[in-house]
């Protein structure tokens, strides 16, 4: 087990490299100053000329992918040039907000996704199915910002049970477990939960209904086993490719709610991400997205691993 | 069933009375900024004219200062931390400056022409000590007359410009001045400067959440005690989305909203909310090319396109939040002047102006236009040019758009017409801070500016305009220097030097409970006279 680990850790550094060459090679295509975040529009030719020295943005582009690399390596990721403040504290800040999100909306996705897809499993081709089915089709495509604004308008603007926007009544820093702060977390994260909890589902669906129709689901029948232990074992027999996809799931969550962070406000790296963009505010677009693909690497191995441990034949592969 | 009905029940309560908890103390205003950060905190603020309203002029103060006071008159400048300033009889190059007596920053450290000299040197040396990148990014181009600077007393200060140049005043008021002495007892460090800033302010920064919050409170030791805050707390929120801008105000998350977009407003007046709004120094135009070839070289052409536009139709595109264009400053302006020239809607005489100069249903002009989806200050760009096209297609002129991203326009602005990125394009439309002669008048058409070395995109170069620039920097009585840019601007419009639109009037959403707000015709604000009911 430990000798798969390490080789599948090995295999992370070149993805790892790979990353960080498209992280600061993306960002460099888009038309764009990133001067413009820091300066006022009608600044002569001559001051934005020595502030793009002093940013190093007149260096070749390999030079600053150098420089840029050697300073990721004793962990410096540079200054927002829009902020001036640290990219890793600007980044990392947001990435817990998001994680506390992306959690949240896994912990209300994931159990109702697994319930449900083994509900329609069970029950494959029956009117139960197709109503699970039909749920989670609606959840994978209904676009979530719609969602997210469909659900302000109700119980935030209507019914003002929760607010529309922040995290917490005195920002993230001062984060707590207490109703006051919480309610600010419900909203974003079941409009999160609503397209995971979908595909969830529809894969639980698919991978339990073609279990139960295995001939050792039978067998076990055969035996004598009861209803409840033969699920058991489609459940085990349906973990491993379901992980994977809830792996993947919780990556997109942390990094795929531009959207959803954008219309409820949340300080998150994916709020981060759109300033950035429109900013053109290059370290930090590069920081963020070098550590959410990180996130995603890192999420893979986790994956690769937790399978490899609950079915032996992929680690014999 | 009836356990869920109770459960329920509770919930909406409990939900309920935490809603009530979390409103707004008495005397707390809470504005949602179009911002998506907290503007710099340190002296020079970024963010444009908004980070200069929520963050400069609030915190901060500069030697000259707008009047805030009144939303019916033109906003012009006043004594700030100087009282009076003069142009040497003799040599016109030299300012004397007096200063204001008694005036302490924050901390309490007091205010001197040695803090101003100081203030300068962060700016515009950067070999001084205290130079900050940063800062003199946002404020060194706003002083170009500026070349040296000397404390003559305390109390004094005296300013050489490059050559004589009578809208210094006007330059000096984007500066704002930081504390020498909280520096220091910052460790000499701007980052730590930017959590504990220190101003002369009617208002003291007391906590600071970057991307999130800031938190400003009275300064009770305000020098001019009619500008001392009512208020017991200014909450600061960048809330950059409108629609979430507009859901924070209707769930009573923040009491005042800046920009709401149009189609949400009749929603939130249908709810209570007051908006205001007010014409401002803002315009919305199509900056013209005049290089070699260009069609809007024909002043007929020119003409004819600003006679096309139905401006009263589009403020019904715009739920009427904007003025219509009469030029190229907003009627209201100080510096409007009498042009000759009526902009107005006459299609007929468009078609008669564009017949005279060979266009006709047989030969229509075809123009390229360069426009952006978004970006600050351009209001709706796409419906509004859409509109334009089809207005000028009614006349014979045929609009090909070239669409770029906003952060991509700035740069093709800066490039100028000639650049090959803008790929031809005949007309760039670009909406202007228009508060003072410089950025209001002299930028867009100087010959001396013309891109890329400066902002005149369109590469007009014309020696009688050439001259009532260099009289408007060599009238240094501010009447007569008024009449001058009155004239300068009739001649903007008898020229038809822009196709000329409208103005925005800088919408804000608030809740009935904000009282006391006073909308002046400027990009800043004065937040002292609010109270909260």
């Amino acid at each position: 087990m430990l000798s798969y680990f390490l080789r599948r850790l090995i295999l992370v550094l070149p993805v790892a490299f790979g990353v960080s060459v498209i992280c600061f090679l993306l960002v460099q295509i888009a038309p764009g100053d990133p001067l413009t975040a820091i300066m006022p529009v009608d600044a002569t030719a001559e001051e934005q000329a020595a502030m793009r020295a002093a940013y190093g943005l007149d260096k070749p582009l390999p030079v600053q992918y150098g420089i840029w690399i050697a300073n990721l390596a004793q962990g410096d990721m540079g200054r927002s040039i829009a902020t001036g403040r640290p990219v890793a504290g600007e980044v990392f800040g947001a990435v817990q907000n998001s994680l506390l999100l992306a959690i949240s909306a896994a912990v209300i996705a994931f159990p109702i996704g697994i319930f449900l897809g083994f509900l329609a499993g069970y029950f494959r081709d029956k009117p139960l199915d197709r109503v699970v089915t039909a749920i989670s089709i609606a959840g994978v495509s209904v676009p979530n910002y719609w969602l997210g604004i469909v659900l302000v308008i109700i119980f935030s603007v209507s019914l003002g049970w929760l607010p529309s926007m922040g995290a917490g009544p005195g920002g993230s820093q001062d984060w707590a477990w207490d109703w006051l702060h919480m309610r600010h977390l419900i909203l974003p994260a079941v409009t999160l939960a609503v397209v995971p909890i979908g595909i969830v589902a529809r894969t639980v669906r698919a991978l339990s209904g073609d279990i139960l129709t295995m001939d050792f689901v039978q067998a076990l029948y055969a035996k004598g086993m009861s209803r409840l232990d033969v699920l058991a074992h489609v459940a085990r027999n349906a973990a491993a490719t379901a992980l994977s996809v809830m792996g993947l799931q919780l990556g997109y969550l942390l990094g795929g709610s531009i959207l959803i962070e954008t219309v409820f406000n949340w300080p998150g790296s994916g709020f981060l991400l759109s300033n950035a963009i429109f900013q053109r505010d290059l370290p930090l677009l590069q920081g963020t997205i070098l550590v959410l693909a990180l996130f995603f690497v890192a999420m893979n191995l986790i994956v690769d691993v937790v399978q490899a441990a609950i079915d032996p034949r992929i680690k014999r592969n | 069933m009836i356990a869920l009905k109770k459960s329920f029940a509770a919930l909406a309560l409990t939900a309920g009375l935490f809603c009530a908890q979390t409103a707004a103390a008495q005397g707390t205003l809470r504005i949602g900024m179009t911002a998506a950060d907290i503007p710099l905190t340190t002296g020079q603020t970024d963010q444009g004219g908004e980070g200069m309203r929520f963050m400069g002029y609030t915190v901060y103060d500069s030697l000259i200062e707008w009047d805030l006071t009144s939303a019916d008159k033109p906003s012009v400048l006043i004594p700030g931390l100087a009282t009076e300033w003069a142009v040497d009889g003799e040599d016109k190059t030299k300012w004397t400056f007096k200063l204001r007596e008694g005036v302490k920053f924050h901390d309490g450290s007091p205010f001197t022409a040695e803090v101003v000299v100081w203030n300068l040197d962060k700016l515009l040396v950067d070999t001084s000590e205290q130079y900050d990148s940063r800062q003199a990014a946002q404020g060194k181009s706003r002083i170009p007359a500026v070349a040296s600077y000397k404390a003559i007393d305390d109390l004094t200060l005296e300013i050489t410009t490059n050559a004589p140049d009578a809208t210094l005043p006007y330059q000096l008021a984007w500066i704002l001045m930081s504390s020498k002495a909280n520096w220091e007892a910052q460790g000499k460090d701007w980052e730590k400067v930017a959590g504990a800033p220190s101003g002369t302010g009617p208002w003291k920064l007391e906590t600071f959440v970057p991307r999130e919050r800031a938190e400003l409170l009275p300064n009770a030791d305000y020098w001019d005690p009619t500008r001392v805050p009512k208020l017991d707390r200014l909450v600061l929120i960048p809330l950059p989305e409108p629609n979430a801008r507009s859901a924070a105000l209707m769930s009573g998350q923040v009491d005042w909203i800046e920009a709401p977009a149009p189609d949400t407003i009749p929603a939130m007046t249908g709810k209570g909310f007051v908006i205001s709004s007010n014409a401002y120094p803002h315009n919305w135009t199509w900056h013209l090319s005049r290089l070699e070839g260009s069609p809007w070289n024909d002043i007929r052409v020119r003409k004819a396109a600003n006679l096309a536009i139905d401006r009263e139709g589009m403020g019904a595109l715009l739920g009427g939040l904007m003025v219509p264009a009469k030029g190229f400053m907003p009627p209201s302006s100080q510096w409007f002047g009498t042009p000759s020239f009526d902009v107005k809607y006459d299609s007929e005489a468009a078609k008669a102006l564009l017949a005279e100069a060979g266009y006709g249903p047989e030969n229509r002009l075809k123009v390229k236009a360069l426009i952006s989806p978004s970006g600050s200050g351009q209001m709706l760009p796409l419906p509004m040019n859409e509109y334009i096209q089809q207005n000028l297609a009614e006349v014979g002129i045929d609009v090909e758009f070239m669409v770029v991203e906003w952060n991509q326009m700035i740069n093709l602005w800066r490039a100028g017409a000639a650049d090959p990125s803008v790929e031809g394009s005949q007309s760039i439309n670009f909406t202007y801070f228009i508060q003072d002669p410089f950025t209001a008048l002299i930028r867009h058409l100087d010959c001396n500016l013309i891109a890329p070395n400066g902002t005149n995109w369109g590469h007009y170069c014309d020696d009688e305009m050439q001259g009532l620039f260099e009289q408007i920097k060599t009238t240094f009585d501010p009447v007569e220097q008024d009449a001058v840019i009155r004239k300068t601007h009739e001649k903007f419009v008898n020229d038809a030097l822009f196709l000329m639109v409208t103005h925005d009037v800088a919408p804000r959403a608030m809740s009935p409970t904000v009282k006391g707000f006073v909308q002046a015709q400027n990009w800043y604000q004065n937040f002292s006279s609010i109270t909260m009911e």
